[in-house]
């Protein structure tokens, strides 16, 4: 033996889990949809998503570079960013929109912010904001599945019921319809969900309050609930980007007023506003109240006194 | 009767997480350690005063005889674990203090102190006069005097529980006192709970040590126990089961308020070598003077419980073990979860101590990487908090922060830290945020 020891603060085991493998994860469960996304639109789909995620990567490689900071490539959380933006894009969108839509999540809202961990709304989400309010007419054609035509628009147009079109729902629950790369199929979607909660790497709590808010606010409503759940963005938006750790609350019950409040700006932007789709900016505006709900929700410690109460006795 | 005997925890804790149990020297007989040539007693090796040294250079000292008389309310005495020669008595820095310690050269024949005898009780003061003449100490780790313990005048107390959660990886020396001491246990355990007068009796252990849980409810049984108040409790096996106010809160539903003693709530917490030793003292005089400790880790060729005089260095209990490993680089006292390392081989074995854990040079651990907000912290805090946050508001300076997120209810289990996927020392940053506050404060 050595006759020098090392002397390290306990504990002196860890558990293997690393921020690389968690992010390695999500990729894992969006894979499905990403995959089915590419057969349903074909090579252009493929395109989109591939653009996304290698310029992501590069935009994190060099700031990282440039500002002579550690590499953060290896945690994959760009891998993450990139991919769920490409997943939430029109397959027809021009591959230089795509790409600026990617350095503007990871340079705009993830580096200049302080990097993981740090930003304040989540990356694909904020981009593919930017994106929809920079390039509206390309991020709004979406196709038909198979086909090379394009579609006037996702079956959320529909939600409301006036119109006669209601598709199936086989095709709505299993994907066969115009949207984002990433969202038609809710199935595949929630093949991921499954696998990320019984990994735990996510708490169910956000996504049930945000899709049964949605659901129940529809049914109330008097509009189609099916539709309002399957037809759009939601299912994507509600496991995988409204679970960001960084942005959104620690506690249970924080999750829960979190989720239960992207439900209802959701139902209020595809109901009364003029978008037909309102999950990204129910997100957003969510996010940035997440330190407001942190502050408010934040349980106390086991077997707390408040200080005054503790003279009195 | 029956069935009702073994319950269920009346509370699950917030918190707690499933480690490996790694409990390789579950099952294999202790061995007693021959005495060594030589022992160094520390005269503290217990939270309090440090004892006073009762002998001089050249007193001829039996198993069993006194050398550190308890100074003060808080103390506890010191017996020589050895028969032989007291050869000096040395100051060593022992937790940053000056401490004597006497060095005693071993005549290898392990003679008693004829002066031993049995200790006859009658009265609650009985009991906590036995655990004072004994030595004894909390041996789960905690080193807190028992016989002050003990003497907690309080009416209220109506719930005696026994700790043998054991919930650290790797220790066994809480199972191995039930398997091969159990009368001893469960004698104890009906001597404390007559002369203390407490209504009942809780013996608390982990669902994976049912074969402990199986010989003492075997053992308990018996014609003693007429009104049915001695239980065994199955309490999950989450870490930290064993910590104080998680096991008071599993076994009663009762909380311990922050800055509060669990006489406060009416219960007194036992650890189950501590019963068995006070046990042994009563019936046989023989005070604490060795200590089964459970030799394991991945740098340890054969992992085993041995029964070591208190006061043997660590390098000569790794000896007689079987020796470690070559790529050994890691002692640590105690478990891997809370152990403190060890920064010399000639430290040695106190009353306190129940492990001696190994390590092989970590395999190389991922760097520290930025917080990512994951909440695996505090969703495994037992107590509730948030160690990012803390982590956070200490980076920044902010101390205005850190006093009101009560840092000082964090009793430093290592949970945080096992979970934190960037590998961050969050519990380290718990202890310095703590020393921060009495700095500032």
């Amino acid at each position: 033996m050595r006759e020098i020891l090392s002397v390290s603060s306990s504990p002196h085991i860890r558990h293997h889990e690393t921020t690389c493998g968690i992010m390695t994860d999500v990729v894992i469960a969006l894979m499905p949809s990403a995959v089915f996304g590419c057969i349903l639109f074909g090579f252009k789909a493929a395109a989109v998503l591939i653009t996304c995620v290698v310029v992501a990567v590069l935009s994190e490689y060099v700031w990282d570079k440039a500002l002579k900071k550690p590499n953060s490539v290896k945690d994959m959380s760009a891998v993450v960013t990139g991919l769920l933006l490409g997943m939430n894009l029109p397959s027809a969108i021009p591959l230089w929109q795509a790409a600026i839509g990617s350095v503007f999540a990871i340079i705009v809202v993830k580096q200049m912010f302080g990097g993981i961990g740090c930003n304040f709304a989540n990356p694909a989400i904020a981009a593919r904001i930017m994106l929809l309010v920079s390039f509206p007419a390309s991020m709004t054609r979406f196709m038909e599945p198979i086909s090379d035509t394009v579609s006037s628009a996702t079956p959320l147009l529909y939600a409301g019921g006036e119109k006669s079109f209601v598709h199936p729902f086989k095709t709505l629950f299993f994907g066969m319809h115009a949207g984002s790369i990433g969202e038609t199929s809710a199935f595949l979607l929630l093949v991921g969900a499954l696998y990320l909660i019984v990994r735990r790497i996510i708490s169910p709590v956000i996504p049930a309050c945000f899709i049964g808010t949605v659901a129940l606010l529809s049914l109330i409503s008097g509009e189609n609930p099916v539709i309002s759940v399957f037809g759009g963005g939601l299912i994507l938006g509600a496991v995988f980007m409204a679970t960001d750790y960084t942005t959104s609350p620690a506690s249970l019950l924080g999750k829960a007023i979190f989720g239960v409040g992207c439900g209802i700006v959701t139902f209020v932007i595809r109901k009364f506003g003029a978008l037909t789709e309102g999950v990204s900016y129910a997100i957003l505006l969510m996010n940035i109240l997440v330190p407001y709900i942190d502050r408010f929700t934040l349980s106390k410690p086991f077997g707390y006194i408040k200080p005054g109460k503790e003279k009195a006795e | 009767m029956g069935k009702e005997r073994i319950l269920r925890p009346i509370k699950r804790i917030h918190g707690g997480m499933f480690l490996p149990h790694l409990k390789n020297t579950a099952d294999t007989e202790s061995v007693v350690m021959p005495p060594p040539n030589e022992v160094r007693i520390p005269m503290l090796q217990h939270i309090g005063a440090p004892a006073e040294p009762a002998v001089k250079v050249g007193d001829k000292v039996f198993v069993g005889t006194l050398i550190g008389k308890a100074a003060g309310r808080v103390s506890a005495s010191v017996h020589s674990s050895v028969s032989g020669t007291v050869k000096a008595i040395e100051q060593i820095t022992s937790g940053g203090r000056d401490i004597a310690c006497a060095v005693i050269e071993s005549d290898g024949l392990m003679e008693k102190d004829p002066s031993l005898k049995p200790f006859t009780v009658q009265t609650a003061e009985d009991i906590a006069a036995a655990a004072a003449e004994c030595g004894l100490v909390g041996l789960g780790g905690a080193g807190f005097p028992t016989s002050v313990k003990l003497s907690v005048k309080d009416s209220n107390i109506d719930t005696l529980i026994i700790n043998g959660a054991e919930c650290e990886p790797y220790i066994t020396s809480d199972y191995r006192e039930c398997i091969e001491n159990y009368n001893d246990v469960i004698n104890g355990v009906y001597l404390l709970k007559e002369k203390l007068g407490v209504k009942r009796v809780i013996i608390c252990i982990e669902s994976n040590k049912e074969k402990a849980i199986t010989k003492l409810y075997t053992v308990a049984t018996d014609e003693r126990d007429t009104d049915d108040t001695v239980k065994l409790m199955q309490l999950p096996t989450s870490y930290p089961q064993g910590a104080e106010k998680v096991i008071i809160y599993s076994a009663t539903g009762r909380f311990v308020p922050a800055g509060k003693l669990p006489s406060d709530v009416g219960c007194i917490v036992m650890n189950i070598t501590s019963v068995a030793t006070l046990y042994r003292f009563i019936s046989t005089g023989m005070p604490l003077v060795s200590k089964r400790i459970t030799v394991d880790g991945t740098a340890v060729k054969e992992p085993k419980n041995v029964i070591v005089p208190i006061g043997t260095k660590i390098s000569d209990l790794l000896d007689f073990a079987g020796g470690i490993k070559d790529d050994a680089a890691e002692i640590i006292m105690g478990g891997p979860m809370m152990g403190v390392d060890v920064c010399d081989k000639d430290a040695v074995i106190e009353k306190r101590n129940n492990a001696v854990t190994v390590m092989s040079e970590r395999v190389k651990e991922p760097e520290t990487g930025p917080c990512i907000h994951c909440g695996r912290c505090a969703g495994v805090c037992p107590m509730k908090l948030y160690p990012s946050m803390v982590d956070a508001a200490l980076n920044h300076g902010a101390f205005d922060k850190l006093k009101n997120m009560n840092i000082n209810y964090c009793m430093e289990c290592g949970s945080c830290s096992f979970v934190c996927p960037a590998k961050r020392p969050l519990t380290q940053v718990m202890r310095l945020a703590k020393s921060e506050l009495r700095r500032k404060a």
